[in-house]
């Protein structure tokens, strides 16, 4: 036995950064994919639990929103099963603002928010263009908008509600402020104006906050340690055992049809 | 109200039902229809929202993306289905509050069947397949209900409801094609909820304490008897198409009734589900409890909100960012 480390490939389905016959790069279908399956299974998380009905439907309906693009986006670079539940950690490529834990309400609502505007404003740009994702952000623009409103409307209602609600919200929107640096960092494939929607996702989100009574988060947001790093596969601990919860079953009968 | 007119009152709406008129909020109706139609509706809408519950467990654990999008939309169909049915009986005079607090505090119940554990995929199939048939079984007729609101939320209801129905007998038929560990695991699911499925159409007609005036106000239309023999007679073909068998020796066609004969259901268990004893009751009724109270908060902010911007409500929308 050689006493030297064999360096193992991290595994994944689809190999390589070569963009497929439909001209769709990769890494920007997964990271895009990604980002959309991993919320969507944090909403559904929240089935049974909303604190009104109106909420389980709402949440419910994000959450297929998202799924319902994440399988579109999936699908354009292999099989949507396979990608969804025999990737480990390490080859998903997701933000790590959107595997988040739920938290309370307000946390749920700060990354909907967060990530609402950003996908919003990603969609419109690449609704625009003549590249590969352009019809999928064309239909998928007109829900995120829906999301985004939801989210506002929340911000609203929960910074600018009671004493206890309005602490709840500041103290999500400050917590989660970290990991929304990562959403502005290059994406290989991925042909937008970084810059522009950096600078409008700040504008929108300041004025929401502002509006909500509630104070912009003054921590880092670029060049936190978090930056990009989803985006390269490297997560934070809680996404593991989202994971395994998520790809038991499937990975429990290898092969099987359901 | 003088005697007079309320005899009156009383023949119109027996005259009303007679004539299988429906009976709209604003008419007059006898209290004792009121509080039945009021107790029959929050039940059947506490049973939409508790029944998430079993189905919620496995959203996250969903063998594949196309499955796990049917059961998100069913699960929100259900919680769609449970504000409907709150709004019918709202119509009543009651509200919403009032029910969702009944509910907590144990004095209203809803489906028993909802007190039984999703240990397998398999049972989400279970559950569409046999549980969503007895409901349909039990609601279509109340599409012909006589209170208007009621029969009304129901033909919506039961349009998605046949749908999920559809969806889980095709889960299991996947199943029941599929590997010999998921045959297994779909026959295992339906030896655990065929006798809790059937139970759900209620005691037998001689024990059943509301059936009568229930059907002479025609809010029902047929006895739990009649009901279960009907999905009975439903589900064994259903069942041999599936590949599956029923979990009950003493299933047999008879000739002679033109129907199935089927074993003796055990009452005590059913009774013992109803008193609390079931093996999730606790468990159902404590995630109610506690995704209400940690929802406080969050329904005081809405309050306080709107309370404040009463004045600018709907003038402000998202303008478009993109």
């Amino acid at each position: 036995m050689t006493a030297t480390p064999t360096a193992k490939p991290v595994p994944t389905v689809t190999s390589g950064t070569e963009p497929t016959t439909s001209g769709v790069s990769v890494p920007a279908a997964l990271a895009l994919g990604d980002d959309a399956l991993v919320l969507s299974h944090r909403l559904g998380e929240w089935a049974g639990h909303a604190p009104v009905l109106e909420e389980e439907v709402a949440l419910a309906n994000i959450a297929l929103d998202l799924l319902g693009q994440a399988r579109v986006l999936l699908s354009l670079v292999g099989d949507e099963d396979e990608l969804a539940f025999l990737r480990e950690e390490r080859s998903f490529r997701n933000l790590q603002l959107v595997e988040q834990p739920n938290g309370d309400f307000a946390h749920t609502i700060a990354r909907q928010f967060f990530f609402s505007v950003h996908q919003r404003l990603l969609y419109g740009q690449l609704a625009t263009t003549d590249g590969p994702f352009a019809g999928l952000a064309a239909k998928a623009v007109k829900e995120v908008a829906y999301h985004q409103d939801h989210a506002e409307h929340w911000i609203a209602r929960l910074g600018d509600g009671t004493a206890e609600s309005h602490e709840r919200m500041q103290r999500a929107c400050d917590a989660l402020w970290r990991f929304t640096g990562e959403m502005f960092e290059p994406v290989e494939g991925l042909e937008v104006d970084l810059m522009a929607l950096e600078a409008r996702w700040l504008e929108r989100v300041t004025a929401v906050l502002e509006r909500a009574t509630l104070t912009v988060p003054s921590g880092a947001r670029t060049g936190a340690w978090s930056a990009g790093a989803g985006r390269q596969g490297l997560h934070t601990e809680s996404f593991g055992r989202m994971l395994a919860e998520m790809q038991h079953l499937h990975r429990s009968h290898p092969g099987a049809s359901w | 109200m003088t005697a007079v007119t309320a005899d009156a009152y009383e023949a119109a709406f027996d005259a009303a039902v007679a004539a299988d008129e429906r009976i709209e909020p604003r008419d007059w109706m006898p209290e004792a229809y009121r509080a039945t139609l009021v107790r029959q509706m929050a039940q059947h809408a506490h049973s939409e929202i508790i029944g998430m519950q079993p189905e919620a467990n496995w959203i996250t654990r969903a063998p594949s993306l196309r499955r796990k999008a049917i059961l998100m939309a069913k699960v929100q169909d259900e919680a769609g289905h449970g504000l409907y049915l709150y709004s019918a009986a709202e119509t009543l005079g009651t509200s919403r509050d009032e029910l969702l607090d009944k509910l907590h505090t144990g004095r209203q119940k809803y489906s028993s069947i909802f007190n039984y554990p999703t240990l397998t995929w398999a049972d989400v199939g279970a559950i569409g397949w046999l549980v969503d048939g007895a409901a349909i079984t039990n609601q279509v007729p109340l599409c012909r209900c006589s209170y208007g609101p009621y029969a009304r939320a129901m033909v919506r209801i039961c349009k998605e409801e046949s749908f999920h129905q559809r969806q889980g007998y095709e889960l299991l038929l996947a199943l029941s094609r599929g590997t010999p560990e998921q045959h297994a695991m779909a026959q295992d699911a339906v030896d655990r909820w065929w006798w809790p499925s059937l139970m759900m159409f209620g005691p037998p007609d001689d024990a059943s304490a509301h059936s009568a005036q229930s059907m002479a106000w025609k809010i029902k239309r047929h006895s739990n008897d009649e009901l279960r023999q009907r999905f009975v007679d439903i589900c064994v073909p259903q069942a041999e198409s599936l590949g599956l068998t029923l979990p009950d020796p003493d299933l047999r066609w008879n000739e002679e009734r033109g129907h199935h004969d089927f074993g003796a259901i055990d009452w005590s268990e059913f009774q013992a589900v109803l008193k609390g004893n079931g093996p999730c009751n606790e468990q159902r009724i404590n995630q109610r409890r506690r995704a209400h109270e940690e929802g406080a908060w969050v329904r005081d902010a809405a309050a306080a909100y709107a309370e404040k911007h009463q004045a600018a409500q709907h003038t402000e929308s998202v303008e478009a960012t993109a």
